[in-house]
């Protein structure tokens, strides 16, 4: 801590670090443009103009940016000189020269850094009369539109693009005052985390596109803390709705997640919220043959009530991507014992296997911020840009734990981005992807490894050898090439201080995990503080694994024995668990089917009742990501007719068979408070956020902003007399503009706004530190912490080696970001970008086989041989075969060994 | 006492002058242009919607009476796909009328808006899109923002330059 003057005044600020920052985080308002707290300073914008003393005697002073002067013990700086504010305001004009007559139509508008900086440095008056610069706009795919014309040059988007997330594709071209920042054509931008330039840029250059369609200002949208579902990484996110419709997802800080920033499925999955597969009412059916029809709930319920009256002896098959409280209270409706997780029974075995290593571990369970910090990974048979993908942006910063030791050691300080690139070059720290294909981290590894998901766990059980250095768990059988790069790999990780294992559930193999895990326990017992994290299945995967449940092979057996004649499905599509013909099997055997899901599947096709639940911007709930950290997710907006969250439907059938006192729930913090009293391994899960009675000077926190509009006339067409705010028995936030003026704890957090500070660039406001954890602590609890004991190797399950077959290929699933995920599949920008169905061979394979390229193969997979594209990859060894995980295509559990045939016809019949 | 006669005699006096009062409805009085009346929307010179649906109005208004849903035509040009203003809250401050970067919005100087049913007082787009300018015949938006529209395109603006070749290497 060093003492600095800012215009006369005392402060301590932190040494070494940037003046911008710190004045920023002493509570200042400075003006900035290029400067990002994750991207660091590189002084190209001039906006950030200070005044510095010699010491005290000095009165003239020099102009420095803040941005590239660090902090100096006794420095003397004024940020209210009139020179530096002259300064400042003459950059700022300059800037606007060439800046479009736009705001009124700019999407930006309202939550512009541009506008903000404008009014900061009171530019009030265009002198310019000359002609402006103009450019035209590229089409930049179905997440980001381009408006060019309002750019000022910041290079804030190819920084945080190409240096920061590893894309190519967006470039600065042309020179002088043509600087020009997009791609070479017009095209789709191919990094998995374009849609951030929508919150990196200061402009409206790179705005939403999906929110263009159903436009709405910050001011008008009514927001709520929310996490992610669309994988299991559990990103905080700020999702916007309004009238009914949710309108957009923003990023959400925190420190310890997600950071800035959000992966684009992430951010553009959300429109499957509004899309027309909603269940928007309850449907019932009197008998089966007959077609679903929509009903009321009394209707439902009283059919229900008819079900228990008979005798029904019901069945709950649990769901990943539910809430746990929506878990909890089937599982409380048809009891522990009765309750199943639903999950494919190879999933099962995973998350098994995963919860138990990472309980076991004596490593610590990275969170994303940790995994940054990493100065050397090894990953596992995972591809996580696909499964996992803020965790590969954050592995791609990994690398750069290299640039940081060499600028410590050169005294450049870690936040001057430029110097600090040009002086590491090329270095990098070690990163090892073994995967059975290709994966696009490859591009920044330090070593790849290409084979069969056995032979990679064997690969990794021969680092974890290596590094216990024993002869006894030297892995049998393995090439001196495999044994080199293990010894290589082992190496690394011994001599680096934070090392990084990461697997994950996307090869489904559970001789993988254990590998990791073996990794990390060899590290440990070496004394070593190793780390670990796995890419778990989707976005409660973790909290389902903690709540435990049956098998869903065992409600199959339960309903063909007669344990069990109704089944009652929560948020889960069945045929993607188990094959076709298991679940209709199981369908055709329960005498009724109780569905609660807010997306119609083939699963509610079968049901006999329907219930329609929330989505996760319709109801509250708790989620459990791969980090074992349970966050609490906020309901944005009231959903019309009966639609509620999955739990109230679960409370509700309890009332109707006259059980309503096991599930007495008035409200969330009730089935919370159940749920942590009944699970001890969720005991913590009441401090993910505090409960609905929490206030702030006896106020509530406001989903709306103070400026939202349109209160008297937004529905005035249905009825000129406003109807009364709704009332929100749940939470300490309120469906209002009316609430705590001040700062809400960090869970509660609904929207960044400071005064002065209209866009994203507010979260400065919020951290304690910028950069840092928000003030009062990043948001969620963690469930999962190492044991402290030694164990956690697993050597006595060393996988064989692969072996292939003969006319046989293993066929592995391949994931994609866009498509892989369920819910997110629906949303049509992420549809447009998932890739054709297809079949991928080894050059040689398909050479073998009679197959080119776009040519059709058969591939003869339960429930139907079905014909696919083929698509040749140098990538995948033979013998191996990979098809892509898609929603819409039902195989059954991968990995497996089928047949592959040159297909006769030339029609595709997987869609 | 005598200024009780003064009164007495000032108020005879009045009976002279001219009167003030006037037989309203029969009769109309003068309202000022700049009087702050029913709102409408205008259109611009060449008779295109002038409201470019960016909010300001409705986020401006105090009481909160004014909504809209901005969507686009097919060339990029930005309108409100509904326009409502809820009169029976208005308190014609003008507030919008300020705030509106285009002069689409206005208050004139017809206050006869009296309604039975409150619900009539909710007015729609069609009910308050005239087919002119207003008061503001000249201003046309479009013509001086950046964004290309159908028949205005890139650098044809008001002081555009034409777009940048971005292949040209001269200095
Ligand atoms: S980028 Fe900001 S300042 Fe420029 S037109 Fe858009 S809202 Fe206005
Ligand atoms: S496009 Fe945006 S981020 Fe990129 S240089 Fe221009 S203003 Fe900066
Ligand atoms: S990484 Fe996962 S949790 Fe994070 S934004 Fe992307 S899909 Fe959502
Ligand atoms: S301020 Fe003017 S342009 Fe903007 S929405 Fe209102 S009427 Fe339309
Ligand atoms: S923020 Fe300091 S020069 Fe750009």
């Amino acid at each position: 801590m060093a003492t600095i003057f800012i215009d006369q005044e005392r402060h301590t600020a932190r040494d070494g670090e940037n003046l911008l920052q710190e004045c920023l985080a002493l509570g200042y308002d400075l003006p900035y443009f290029c400067w990002h707290p994750a991207l660091g300073s590189v002084g190209a914008c001039r906006q950030c103009a200070i005044k510095q003393f010699k010491d005290e005697h000095d009165t003239r002073g020099k102009i420095v940016m803040a941005c590239m002067t660090a902090v100096r013990e006794g420095a003397r700086i004024s940020i209210h000189d009139a020179e530096a504010s002259a300064f400042r305001a003459s950059v700022i004009e300059w800037l606007m020269i060439n800046h479009p007559h736009d705001c009124p139509v700019c999407d930006e508008g309202g939550e512009c850094h541009l506008q903000d900086m404008t009014v900061m440095t009171r530019h009030v008056y265009r002198r310019y009369r000359g002609r402006k610069r103009t450019f035209r706009n590229q089409d930049l795919g179905p997440f980001v539109n381009h408006e060019m014309n309002r750019c000022i040059q910041c290079y804030r988007c190819v920084r945080f693009y190409r240096d920061y997330a590893g894309g190519r594709d967006l470039d600065a071209h042309a020179l002088r005052n043509h600087v020009y920042f997009g791609r070479h054509a017009d095209g789709v931008l191919e990094s998995e985390f374009s849609g951030n330039l929508v919150e990196v840029c200061p402009t409206g250059v790179f705005t939403d596109k999906t929110l263009k369609r159903h436009y709405t200002r910050k001011w008008d949208l009514q927001s709520a803390p929310s996490i992610c579902v669309h994988c299991a990484l559990g990103c905080n996110t700020v999702p916007g709705a309004r009238q009914g419709t949710l309108r957009r997802i923003h990023n959400r800080y925190n420190g310890a997640v997600n950071g800035y920033f959000l992966c684009d499925r992430g951010r553009y999955g959300y429109e499957f919220v509004n899309a027309p597969t909603r269940i928007r009412t309850p449907l019932m059916r009197r008998q089966r043959g007959e077609a679903l029809r929509a009903a009321t709930r009394q209707e439902v319920l009283a059919q229900w009530r008819a079900l228990v009256d008979r005798g029904a002896k019901p069945i709950g098959i649990g769901s990943p991507r539910a809430s746990l409280e929506a878990n909890f209270a089937l599982r409380t409706l048809v009891g522990a014992q009765r309750f199943h997780l639903g999950v494919s029974d190879a999933e099962h075995t995973l998350l098994e296997s995963a919860l138990a290593l990472l309980r076991e571990s004596p490593a610590r369970v990275a969170s994303l911020r940790e995994a940054e910090g990493a100065d050397a990974v090894l990953v596992l048979g995972e591809d996580v840009t696909n499964t996992a993908p803020m965790l590969a942006l954050a592995l791609r910063q990994s690398v750069r734990q290299t640039h940081m030791k060499i600028a410590t050691k050169l005294h450049i300080p870690h936040w001057d981005d430029a110097a600090v690139r040009e002086a590491a070059g090329s270095a990098k720290a070690p990163l090892f992807v073994a995967a059975p294909i290709a994966t696009k981290l490859d591009e920044v590894a330090t070593r790849v490894f290409h084979d069969a998901p056995d032979e990679v766990a064997r690969l990794g059980f021969a680092v974890a050898g290596a590094i216990e250095g024993r002869k006894a768990h030297r892995v049998p059988d393995t090439s001196d090439a495999t044994q080199a790069l293990a010894d290589e790999i082992a190496q690394a990780l011994v001599a680096a201080e934070r090392p990084l294992i990461v697997s994950g559930c996307g090869s489904q193999s559970v001789e993988l995990l254990r590998a990791a895990a073996s990794v990390a326990a060899a590290l440990c017992a070496k004394g070593h503080s190793a780390q670990i994290t796995f890419a778990l299945p989707e976005c409660n995967s973790g909290g389902l694994a903690l709540i435990e449940g049956k098998r869903l092979g065992a409600a199959i057996e339960a309903l063909r024995n007669g344990d069990a004649d109704t089944l009652i499905v929560l948020e889960n599509d069945l045929y993607r668990r188990a094959g076709q013909a298991a679940i209709d099997a199981l369908f055709e055997s329960a005498h009724q089917v109780v569905v609660i899901d807010h997306t119609a599947s083939a699963t509610s096709a079968r049901a006999d009742i329907v219930l329609p639940a929330g989505t996760f911007a319709e109801s509250d709930g708790t989620l459990v990501n791969n980090e074992g950290r349970a966050q609490r997710y906020f309901q944005v907006f009231v959903p019309n007719g009966d639609v509620q969250g999955s739990w109230r439907w679960a409370r509700d059938l309890l009332a109707a068979a006259d059980r309503g006192r096991e599930g007495d729930w008035a409200n969330l913090d009730a089935i919370i408070g159940a749920c942590a009293a009944a699970i001890p391994a969720l005991a913590q899960i009441v401090n993910a956020a505090p409960g609905a009675g929490f206030r702030l000077a006896g106020q509530k926190i406001a989903r709306e902003p103070p400026r939202y509009s349109g209160r008297t006339a937004l529905y005035a067409n249905v009825n000129v007399h406003e109807v009364q705010v709704p009332a929100d028995p749940d939470s300490p936030l309120a469906y209002s503009m009316e609430g705590y003026p001040g700062e809400p704890p960090p869970p509660l957090i609904p929207w960044f706004w400071a005064p002065g500070w209209n866009s994203v660039q507010s979260v400065n406001k919020f951290q304690a530190e910028i950069g840092g954890a928000l003030r009062g602590g990043d948001p969620g609890v963690r469930l999962i912490e190492p044991a402290g004991a030694d164990g956690g190797a697993h050597f006595d399950t060393v996988p064989q080696r692969f072996a292939p077959r003969v006319g046989a290929w293993l066929l592995i699933p391949l994931h994609h970001i866009f498509g892989s995920e369920e819910l997110s599949a629906l949303a049509p920008g992420v549809r447009e970008l998932a890739p054709q169905p297809y079949v991928a061979l080894n050059p040689d394979d398909a050479d073998m086989l009679g197959l080119a390229a776009g040519e059709l193969a058969c591939v003869d997979l339960d429930p139907a041989p079905c014909r696919l594209l083929v698509t040749r990859r140098a990538d995948l060894r033979r013998g191996m075969a990979g098809v892509p995980v898609l929603p819409w295509l039902h195989f059954a559990a991968l990995p497996a060994f089928a047949k592959i045939t040159k297909a006769e016809a030339s029609r595709v019949e997987a869609e | 006492m005598w200024s009780s006669i003064r009164t007495a005699w000032t108020i005879f006096l009045h009976m002279f002058r001219r009167r003030v009062t006037i037989q309203y409805p029969e009769e109309k009085p003068y309202i000022p242009p700049r009087w702050r009346g029913r709102i409408i929307l205008s259109r611009d010179p060449d008779g295109g919607e002038r409201c470019v649906a960016c909010y300001l109005c409705a986020v401006a208004c105090p009481v909160d009476c004014i909504s809209l849903q901005a969507t686009e035509d097919e060339h990029g040009r930005r309108y409100p796909e509904f326009f409502r203003i809820n009169f029976s809250r208005c308190i014609f401050c003008g507030y919008c009328e300020e705030a509106c970067p285009t002069y689409a919005i206005q208050l004139t100087n017809d206050f006869e808006m009296g309604e039975y049913d409150r619900q009539n007082l909710v007015y729609e787009k069609e009910d308050l899109l005239i087919d002119g300018p207003g008061k503001y015949p000249e201003y046309n938006f479009y013509r001086v923002a950046g964004l290309a529209i159908g028949g205005k395109d890139k650098g044809e603006a008001e002081n555009e330059a034409p777009p940048v070749d971005l292949k040209r290497l001269l200095p």
